[in-house]
């Protein structure tokens, strides 16, 4: 049992854990990701790592409400155990010497921005970061990424903070501006980090972005993870998950994303049904 | 073996045929994941014990990789000594209802057996796994205390290797724990074996036996990226072995392997058996099983990846195999019992590409006729395509059982422990001692995907090595 020492609600559908892991803590690198089950009959599902702490010996992660594991993990409180905490998988994020960085964080992408900008800064690196949601309240760690950024800029949807529009438009207006950036890392949801990549690409403005595939064991058995990298076929678990945004074959990644979308609904119906109406399955004595 | 090297017996082997082993309906069985094979009965057990001559030179055992004493358990199964017969099988095999399940006996120890020149050889597997499971509804014993000998061995990796591994230093006095990387402990025996061939109780209970004996299991920790070689040394462990499996899946590098609906083997086992997904959705873990699978490859694990596909409610499951029936590398056993469900085959096929509709999903395998030519380095007859025989399987799901390699995640980020060309982990003898000392390793880790009793026998010898080494280190 790994036990949740803190918890916070991001947004209403965003929770960040801090998690005791001490191995993990002591081995984590900023990129890298852990796999959790939380129920003897739950799924494995990856989950970017957000923070390390490896003197506390905890690990910080943020969940996205979406399928029917992530929606049960957010009703887990402080003190409760997650049965199975592994890694850190996959390959840690390149950190360069040279800047200025520009981190592009989209949605709770913004959670794993954040530990590459902690250490790019660490190292002294310049980095200028761009994060972006919907809407004002579904931004998340705005003041963090502020704490560890030379210049913080954001945008949303809506336009109740920052730009009115795309994370991409922010980051063509700073590159057109003629702003000197060596590389761009953007994390977010697959559109997010495509549209990122596509933006920086006539530019020949070096990217990276972190695929978020179906996995099952994280370490490089079952090929779930499977995708298309400059025409070559990658395992992102141990290959990745971090790639050359403009070498990913993001239409099939996408694809590959959804092959269970049917299954999910049909989790997440059972699930919200048990949990919403009548008397909760899970002993919380009510509904959600 | 002439005859007359038999032992006067005191008793004298009684002639019978080989007794059958007692299996669920065919047709039944194809659609549930229950246990194929029933077991043998106490009176099934003992008819079948006495048709041993009891040679006086028992060439069954040297066919056996863990030296199991088979005269001496069967002669107490006719005694009706089963406790006695189950300590003696235990005393050198630590997971007896594992190997009489799936241990292929035909190549092994019954190969070797007298009785099969003439006549069919004594079922030694079948009775392994009696009194294996005779065993488990009795109470155990706690077993005796074993004085610690104040040293410590880690063991990466709780498949066959290392699970015979931590068992044989335990009983010699070695505090022994085992890092696992999945969240269970079994290794292939709970990821890739399906339950109708080896129930996951029986790994756990085995399992169990060992923790019994003093073996700690932590699971959860990747070897190589939780925690590495040198760091376990540095935490005090006098020696490690490394049994870490094959666990890498092959692909045929053909168009369209990244379809929704082609899955490695490794994928579509793990999901079905550690991950029951063939319980979803009481279970987390879904996976797609259309209605026509094909299963490329014929291996044990192709038979049980296209059981599964037939079991988890395909209509039709069938295996692609470029080569003939001759030529299957799956054990006889298994393929006769696929055949009973009613699995279909496409022998001299072999895949093209997979074919895809326009959101991405497996709609087809484009396949072409083989035939066979000389033999290749492997033996076997090399197939050849037959030009224009091209034509396409109508399937919505592709496995590919096409074997598998190493994981490189420990050799990878332990300095000085060299791979071959392969990737399998180099050993400097035939116990297992690796490129680094005082590391050693066996299974598939070392010779490719193989058997579980090829990994138990090389468990055990490094076993042996391990505590020669150590004690003479005293």
């Amino acid at each position: 049992m790994f036990i949740i020492r803190k918890k916070r609600d991001l947004t209403p559908v965003t929770k960040l854990f801090v998690v005791d892991a001490p191995l993990v803590a002591k081995k984590a690198q900023p990129g890298q990701f852990v796999i959790v089950r939380i129920a003897p009959s739950g799924e494995r599902i990856p989950l970017t790592i957000a923070d390390a702490d490896a003197k506390a010996g905890t690990v910080t992660i943020v969940i996205q409400e979406v399928g029917k594991t992530s929606r049960q993990m957010g009703l887990l409180k402080e003190g409760d155990g997650i049965l199975d905490f592994v890694g850190p998988l996959g390959r840690p994020a390149p950190l360069t010497d040279k800047g200025p960085v520009v981190l592009v964080g989209g949605g709770f992408g913004v959670a794993p921005i954040y530990p590459i900008a902690k250490a790019l800064r660490a190292k002294g690196v310049k980095v200028i970061s761009i994060i972006g949601a919907r809407s004002q309240d579904l931004l998340i760690l705005e003041a963090e990424m502020a704490s560890v950024s030379d210049e913080l800029l954001v945008a949303t949807d809506d336009g109740t903070k920052g730009h009115k529009g795309f994370v991409t438009e922010v980051l063509k207006q700073l590159i057109d501006s003629g702003r000197d950036i060596e590389l761009v890392i953007a994390i977010g949801p697959m559109v997010m980090m495509r549209a990122v990549g596509k933006t920086t690409e006539p530019y020949k403005l070096k990217t990276l972005v972190s695929v978020d595939p179906i996995m099952v064991d994280g370490t490089g058995m079952c090929g779930a993870c499977r995708l298309t990298v400059g025409g070559k076929v990658k395992f992102a678990c141990v290959d990745g998950p971090i790639f050359d945004a403009h070498q990913v074959d993001f239409d099939e990644a996408n694809r590959r994303g959804k092959m269970y979308a049917t299954e999910q609904k049909l989790a997440v119906d059972r699930f919200e049904k048990a949990h919403h109406s009548g008397p909760c399955a899970c002993g919380c004595g009510g509904g959600h | 073996m002439p005859e007359h090297e038999t032992t006067p017996a005191k008793r004298l082997p009684v002639k019978r045929p080989r007794a059958g082993m007692p299996t669920q309906d065919a047709k039944a069985r194809g659609r549930n994941f229950n246990e194929v094979a029933l077991g043998y009965g106490e009176e099934l057990a003992v008819g079948e014990a006495e048709r041993c001559l009891e040679c006086k030179k028992p060439v069954c055992q040297e066919g056996c990789p863990v030296e199991v004493r088979i005269p001496e358990f069967l002669g107490k199964i006719r005694d009706r000594d089963f406790r006695g017969a189950y300590e003696t099988v235990k005393s050198t095999n630590s997971l007896p209802a594992v190997c009489g399940r799936v241990c292929p006996q035909e190549t092994q120890c019954e190969i070797k057996c007298v009785l099969g020149k003439k006549a069919e050889p004594v079922a030694i597997g079948r009775l392994e796994r009696f009194v294996s499971d005779w065993a488990m509804g009795q109470s155990q014993d706690k077993p005796a205390r074993i004085k610690p000998n104040g040293k410590k061995v880690a063991i990466v990796g709780s498949g066959p290797a290392g699970l015979t591994c931590a068992g044989d230093l335990a009983k010699k006095g070695y505090k022994v724990t085992i890092f696992e990387a999945l969240h269970a402990p079994g290794g292939v025996l709970i990821y890739g074996i399906p339950e109708f061939r080896l129930p996951k109780q029986i790994v756990a209970e085995e399992v169990g036996n060992l923790e019994a004996l003093g073996v700690e299991v932590i699971c959860d920790v990747v070897v190589g990226r939780t925690i590495t070689v040198d760091e376990l040394f540095q935490q005090g462990y006098d020696a490690l072995f490394l049994g870490t499996g094959a666990g890498l899946p092959m692909f045929m590098n053909i168009p369209g392997e990244t379809l929704n609906g082609v899955y490695s083997a490794n994928e579509f086992l793990t999901r079905t058996n550690l991950m029951k997904a063939y319980l979803f959705p009481e279970w987390d873990t879904p996976i797609k099983v259309g209605e026509r699978v094909a299963v490329i490859g014929a291996g044990n694990v192709a038979m049980d990846s296209v059981r599964c596909a037939f079991r988890l409610g395909a209509k039709e499951a069938a295996i692609v195999y470029r080569r003939s029936e001759a030529e299957m590398p799956a054990r006889h056993e298994e393929l006769e019992h696929a055949k009973e469900e009613g699995i279909v085959f496409h022998t001299l096929t072999a895949p093209v590409r997979v074919l895809g509709n326009a959101d991405g999903w497996v709609t087809g395998l484009e396949c072409i006729k083989m035939e066979l030519g000389e033999p290749d380095d492997s033996g076997r007859r090399r197939p050849i395509p037959i030009k224009g025989s091209e034509f396409t399987l109508n399937v919505d799901t592709v496995v590919m059982a096409l074997g598998t390699s190493p994981n490189p995640l420990v050799s990878q980020t332990t300095p000085g422990l060299d791979v071959d060309k392969h990737g399998c982990l180099v050993v400097r003898d035939e116990d297992g001692l690796t490129t680094r000392d005082l590391v050693w390793a066996a299974g598939d880790a070392v010779t490719g995907a193989a058997t579980v009793i090829l990994a138990m026998g090389g468990g055990k010898k490094a076993a042996t090595a391990i505590d020669k080494v150590l004690q003479g280190a005293k």
